[in-house]
Formats: C-alpha cells, structure tokens, sequence
C-alpha cells in the first residue's frame, strides 16, 4: 500500500482507465452470455472480455510495475499473447461441437451445408430460455 | 492522491469482475445444453485470471503473475478437453 | 551451418524473448535461454512441421495495425448491441463464405482473426469446397462476405501467396 503513493498522478489516473475499461468490458461480455438468445449468439460474448478486457488489465499492470521499479517490467505481454492465441481456437472447437450436435440431433434452422451466401436468418436451434 | 485513486478503481474493478465470474456460474449452472455451460466455464477462467492480475496490482507484488499464468493455461486447456469430449463421448445420447 | 543449428529461427527468438520476460534480463539468463531455445528448436526439427514462408512483410505490418482497430470497433458495435437489450435486437445468423486461400497456415490465422473479432466466429472450414461457416452477430449491417475477402483473405494471400 505505501508504494502506491509514489506514483505519479498521471500514471495513476491511465492505469485506473484501463483497469475500469478492462473490467467494464470483461462484465459487458458476461452479460451478454447471460442475455443473447442462442448458443451461437453467445460465443460472440466471451470475446469481449478475451481482447480489449483482459488488454486493459495487463497493459495498467505492465504500466504499474514498470513505474513503481522504473525498469520495463513485460512480462504480462505473455498472459496477453497467450489469451489471444488460445482462446479463439477454444472457441472454434466449442461451435463446431455445437453444430456437430445440433446437427446429429436433426436440428431445425441450422444453415444448408454447401450453399453460398447468407445462410439463414431465423432463430437458432439450440434456444436457452 | 494517486493511492486514493488507484484503491478506489481497483476495488471497484474487483467488484465488476466478480459480478462478471457470478454471472458465468450462473450460466455454468443452469446453462440449457452443455456448449453453454463449457462456453461459461471459460468465461469464468478469463474473470477469475483478471481479478488476479489486478489484486497482485493492489497488493503491489509479482508473485500473482505466475498463478494468472498458470490459470490461462489450465482454462484452455480444459475449454479444448471439454470441447472434444462435446464431439466425441456424446454422440449416442 | 546457419540453416542446420537454427532451423527455425523465429521460433528460436521468440523462446528466447519468453525466457528473458520470465526470468529477468543478465547474461547468466541470456545464456541459458539461448540454450534452451536452440535445444527445443532441434526438437521441433525433428517434428518436420510444415514450414510457412513469409514472402510480403509489408502485407504483414499493414494487418497488424489494422487488426487493433477493427476488434475496438467491433468492440465497441457489440458491447452497444449487449446493452441495447429486446428493443435494439439485430438478426444474427450463418454466412458461408467461399474462400480462395488454400494455405493451411493462412487458414489458421484467418481462423484466429475472425474468431478474435468479437461479432464473428468461425464455425466451420469445408476442405473439399473450400468454404467456410461464419456465424454474424450483426447480419444486416455489412456485406460480410465482400468484408472477409477483401480484409483479411487479400492480405493472408498476399503473405503465404
């Protein structure tokens, strides 16, 4: 807590807008999980927080520690690369999951296998509430 | 001054990311199929690994680093899992 | 004699940069990563992957600062669409998109850069066709297949020709 004070204003000020930023968008993106209607509407949610939520977060605490012991302090930039490179093929393997059940089930609505072009428009099959 | 403000939107953020993880488990748990739950699940990783980086800004020490670090890589690696086991072990239903 | 001690020279750079962010920068730690790194790119020889060659790096630093940009507004457009609630709903829905990018590491990048996107995601590849499954947030806004194509698939091909 005492090093805290010797920040300069300014510093103080950036990392508490990226921090907030940081969180406000990682909590827009869980209440999109809780709000979008289908399944395929909320893998966009998530995303959110992955990319410009968790950079805020990382990039205030490269920021914070570099100042506090005025040398670069980067090592966050792994969490950041790490996030970025593991999460959409997280995401990509959990919707054709998705689809690959929706369609051996014999949903409805799901889009036409080899056409071309906006598929379909309706309301998803895998409906939450 | 700059503690004031620093303590003030931590705590804060710490607030809005914990809403963030409660909402996840609330999905977790009554998500209708188990793509919204697995989905959910990797939401909740991402929150909790965030609310770790910002304590160890609190708290002014590295040492929080290396548990977010290891949290990324653990819900990942359990998002895939779980994502493979959607495709293969519940084909027969 | 450069080609046989470091295969895979980006591979050996970035295992050392991730050294030295883990540990601190001294010569000690220099050292050991560069050991290491060499070691774990011998490793990776032995694999034999597929080696991507990068023919247009300037194709390379124009995606990356167009990247950053494009998931801010998209950032942006969906945490709007979030919170707009029942009132403010768009259509979602699937795009399939015909690709003309046969590189498998092209591919993968793609995969990554829409999925990343928040308001796109990639749901599904057709080797055969050639096509690729998009699920849109935002279905009426753009003409995502003329968006995708010229964006990002012009530039990867440019890159991995």
């Amino acid at each position: 807590m005492t090093d805290m004070a010797d920040l300069p204003i300014w510093a103080a000020l950036l990392v508490a807008f990226l921090v907030l930023l940081g969180a406000v968008l990682t909590l827009i993106g869980a209440v999109g999980l809780l709000r979008l209607r289908s399944f395929y509407e909320r893998v966009h949610a998530p995303t959110l927080g992955t990319t410009f939520g968790a950079g805020g977060i990382l990039v205030a605490s490269m920021i914070f520690f570099s100042m506090l012991e005025t040398r670069p302090v980067l090592h966050e930039v792994l969490i950041s690369v790490f996030i970025t490179v593991t999460t959409p093929v997280t995401l990509m393997l959990l919707a054709r999951a998705a689809l690959y059940r929706d369609r051996a089930e014999g949903a409805e609505c799901l889009p036409v296998r080899h056409e071309v072009g906006p598929a379909n428009a309706g309301p998803d099959p895998s409906q939450g509430d | 001054m700059s503690a004031a403000i620093l303590l003030w939107s931590l705590t804060i953020a710490q607030i809005l990311l914990a809403v963030a993880m409660a909402i996840a488990a609330f999905r977790m748990i009554f998500g209708p199929r188990a793509q919204d739950r697995v989905l959910a699940l990797d939401a909740f990783y991402v929150a909790g690994m965030l609310i770790l980086v910002v304590l160890g800004i609190r708290t002014g020490s590295t040492l929080y680093f290396e548990v977010a670090l290891i949290i990324a890589l653990l819900g990942c690696v359990s998002t895939i899992a779980l994502a493979k086991f959607l495709m293969r072990g519940e084909i027969i239903e | 004699m450069m080609r046989s001690v470091l295969p895979y020279p980006l591979l050996a750079l970035s295992l050392l940069v991730m050294w030295i962010l883990l540990n601190g920068l001294s010569v000690g730690q220099l050292l050991l990563g560069g050991v290491v790194a060499v070691a774990a790119s011998a490793v990776m020889a032995q694999l034999k992957p597929a080696k991507p060659r990068l023919r247009n790096w300037r194709a390379v630093m124009r995606l990356a600062l167009i990247l950053p940009v494009d998931i801010f507004r998209s950032n942006m457009a969906v945490s709007r669409q979030i919170l707009a609630g029942t009132g403010g709903r768009k259509i979602s829905g699937f795009v399939a998109i015909p690709l003309a990018l046969r590189d498998r590491t092209g591919l993968a990048i793609l995969a990554c850069i829409i999925t990343s996107t928040p308001g796109t995601a990639w749901v599904e590849y057709d080797s055969n066709r050639n096509t690729l499954l998009l699920h849109v947030l935002d279905l009426g806004s753009e003409d995502w297949i003329k968006l995708i194509k010229t964006r990002y698939e012009q530039p990867l091909m440019e890159i991995f020709g």
